[in-house]
């Protein structure tokens, strides 16, 4: 929705808060649910009004948890039988420099202030450790932003008693926590204070009259940061920025005024905007961001123009391009066809509000942010922040690399009539074990991020993955796959559940039987999903031996599966057919169960991958 | 700006923050005779009257108002 992609007009998005509400709740139906504690350490009342509308946007519904005023380390560390029921499936703790209870004073010795720097981080830290072992979910933590006046003026960060060079380190601490504690998460408003204005942002009326950490009109700009971490962690991050060239990657139409004469390059204040531009579009590739072209231009003046000796993206940075006079519209399609991903995962970026608004109406889902003039450019795809890190894992980084691989793939393909012969010149060679620590993040990330490939759509923290693969009631597989191109990374996960043939009522429901239940001779599949990047490579069936052969050591003879239908997931419909699993039921709103019963002399499925022999659990 | 035309745009902002199409406010409005104008609310109003006149209430006007005549007056006393 407009009024809600940055830039916004914040003081519209408060004022018509409810409106805005409706129209987002009838704009869609397939919202994520998510339950979300705010614990506050002031007043969270408008923050949680405008949240909510920023998730909607995201797709995601929050049902809140509020803890009662400047409660939030009382919610947390005393027993707490409303929180507990509520089951956050994430926390975000809303304190700020106003929770801060004992500051330094200039008289202090530097061994008193190292206590008060110690008194105020252990509080927080009991706080979070407290909230790992009882709750176990995502948490995503304010930092501290600078006081609004200063003592010691300029020297305020210099001398230890100073209340910024206290915040400075308290801070660091936090980052230090952070860096430590998988599924801890920083929000930063001391930048965000900073891009919004401090003197502003900590309007002491605020605090005097409502108890509000900022001003009122600094909330929608709060509240989008925070829900950026938010879809982050739920998996709903962009993956892909595609675009434009001429006038947006450089000035000027290559092909009319020649590669020769575009602006890119430090001669002229223009070209050095340019170059700016493109040295931060090529960092996105580092944090796993895939870069694609889509420009109304000739393939070759477009590759000159990439060519162009003073500019910093190079052809080769880009995992498509589409240069052609297609309309723009298709070429989005057709680019997220390619790439195996949703046109929901795409960002487009564009000089030209006709060719924008072409894309926005006819590509649903893209997002493409009215990214201004070009000097404006950076500031509104950062602050945006489609691609919000909150982690960075191997294969973000190599992500790039990887669709490249794909791509050579693809003309390896071509040179073979038999897709067995294919296969087999791809020299595939997969590792099939249990949750292992290393992978935990990344399967944790692919629960919720697969949509396509993905029989039942469960999203899961990586505090609950862990759970899995601790629990000797679960058969958990991961699988990785690697071939002469590549390394695949992590691209399939499986999930099943030791339980007795009763419990397919409970599945057929949509729902689990839960840590506890009795253990039995049949295998509940809880979850499939394949990273859509490894699609007909046939990991699937080494997904299926792994399984069989786990079930087989701790004699299941039944394998059970299930498909639960969304938007999104149509393609494995059959799945479980192809598996060899015969289907049993199938309700009314389209679930459908498939059962598997182990032959004894089961032939294994996968013949062109060369398997690593997990550890049987 | 007019009395009338102050109360004609405050008229909506009280429709826009609570969205409620049939909102008419006079001098003697106050909380109690709109159903969701509760204190938290009301952290809401004031910003959205504060941006619509382009003026900013300080901590004693927000302490003292005692309805909306008093806003109006406020608000005239501020944008002349």
């Amino acid at each position: 929705m407009r009024e809600l992609e940055y830039p916004f007009d914040g003081e519209l998005i408060l004022k018509k808060s409810k409106k805005l509400k409706r129209a987002l709740l009838e704009e869609r139906s397939d919202f994520l649910e998510k339950k979300i504690a705010v614990l506050g350490g002031s007043t969270t009342h408008d923050i949680i009004r405008i949240l909510e509308l920023f998730l909607l946007e995201q797709g995601i519904r929050p049902v809140f948890y509020e803890s009662e005023y400047a409660q939030y380390w009382q919610d947390v560390m005393f027993d707490n039988p409303e929180l507990l029921s509520f089951a956050p499936d994430l926390i975000f703790i809303h304190t700020s420099n106003r929770n801060i209870t004992t500051w330094p004073s200039v008289s202090d010795s530097e061994e008193r202030v190292d206590g008060l720097l110690s008194e105020q981080y252990t509080h927080f830290q009991a706080m979070w450790e407290k909230i790992a072992e009882v709750y176990h979910c995502p948490v995503i933590q304010n930092n501290f932003e600078y006081p609004f006046y200063r003592l010691l003026g300029n020297q305020e960060g210099v001398y230890l008693q100073g209340r910024i060079c206290f915040i400075n380190r308290l801070n660091e601490k936090f980052y230090q926590y952070a860096r430590e504690h998988g599924n801890f998460y920083i929000h930063d408003i001391n930048y965000l204070s900073a891009s919004y204005g401090l003197d502003k942002w900590a309007d002491p009326l605020y605090w005097h009259m409502y108890k509000y950490a900022c001003c009122m009109q600094a909330v929608p700009v709060f509240a989008h940061n925070l829900a950026n971490i938010i879809k982050s962690v739920f998996g709903r991050n962009r993956k892909a920025l595609v675009l434009d060239l001429d006038n947006t990657l450089w000035g000027g139409v290559v092909g009319d005024d020649g590669p020769e004469n575009l602006e890119i390059g430090q001669e002229t204040p223009m070209g050095q905007v340019y170059s700016e531009f493109q040295g931060y579009v090529k960092a996105q590739k580092d944090i796993g961001v895939m870069l694609a072209v889509n420009s109304k231009n000739e393939y070759d003046n477009a590759a000159a123009g990439l060519n162009h000796p003073d500019g910093i993206l190079r052809p080769e940075d880009f995992v498509l391009i589409k240069a052609n006079w297609e309309p723009k519209s298709r070429n989005m399609t057709a680019i997220a066809q390619e790439l195996n991903i949703l046109s929901d995962s795409l960002v487009f970026a564009d000089d030209n509000p006709a060719e924008r608004e072409i894309v926005s109406a006819q590509t649903a889902g893209v997002a493409v942010p009215e990214i201004g003039s070009p000097e404006q450019y950076i500031r509104v795809l950062d602050h945006s922040g489609f691609f919000e890190v909150t982690s960075l894992s191997e294969d973000d980084r190599k992500r790039s690399e990887m669709y490249r691989a794909n791509m050579a793939r693809k003309q390896q393909q071509e040179r073979f009539s038999d897709y067995r012969e294919y296969l087999l010149s791809l020299e595939m060679r997969g590792t099939i074990r249990a949750f292992e620590p290393v992978y935990m993040a990344r399967i944790a990330q692919l629960t919720n991020k697969s949509n396509q490939f993905n029989l039942t759509t469960r999203r899961f923290t990586q505090a609950e993955i862990e759970a899995f693969a601790a629990d000797p009631n679960y058969i958990t597989r991961y699988g990785k796959l690697t071939d002469r191109f590549g390394d695949n990374g992590v691209v399939s996960v499986v999930i099943g559940r030791k339980g007795t043939a009763a419990d397919t009522e409970v599945y057929r429901q949509g729902k689990t039987p839960g840590a506890g239940t009795a253990s039995g001779g049949v295998l509940h599949l809880e979850l499939w999903l394949m990273s859509c990047r490894v699609l007909k490579r046939d990991m699937e069936y080494a997904m299926m031996d792994s399984v069989v052969e786990a079930c087989r050591d701790c004699g299941i003879g039944t394998v059970m599966g299930y498909y639960y239908p969304t938007a999104k997931n149509a393609m494995v419909k059959e799945f479980y057919q192809a598996m060899g699993f015969e289907r049993t039921d199938e309700t009314d709103t389209g679930v459908t169960i498939w059962r598997f019963e182990i032959p004894a002399d089961y032939e294994k499925k996968n013949t062109v991958i060369t398997v690593e022999k997990g550890e049987s659990i | 700006m007019s009395r009338e035309e102050v109360f004609e745009k405050l008229n909506e902002v009280f429709r826009d923050v609570f969205d409620d199409e049939e909102i008419t406010v006079t001098d003697a409005t106050t909380a109690d005779d709109i159903e969701e104008w509760d204190s938290l609310e009301h952290i809401n109003l004031l910003a959205a009257v504060e941006q619509e006149f382009g003026m900013k209430f300080n901590m004693g006007q927000v302490v003292s108002m005692k309805n909306v005549g008093e806003m109006a007056d406020i608000i005239i006393s501020q944008i002349g």
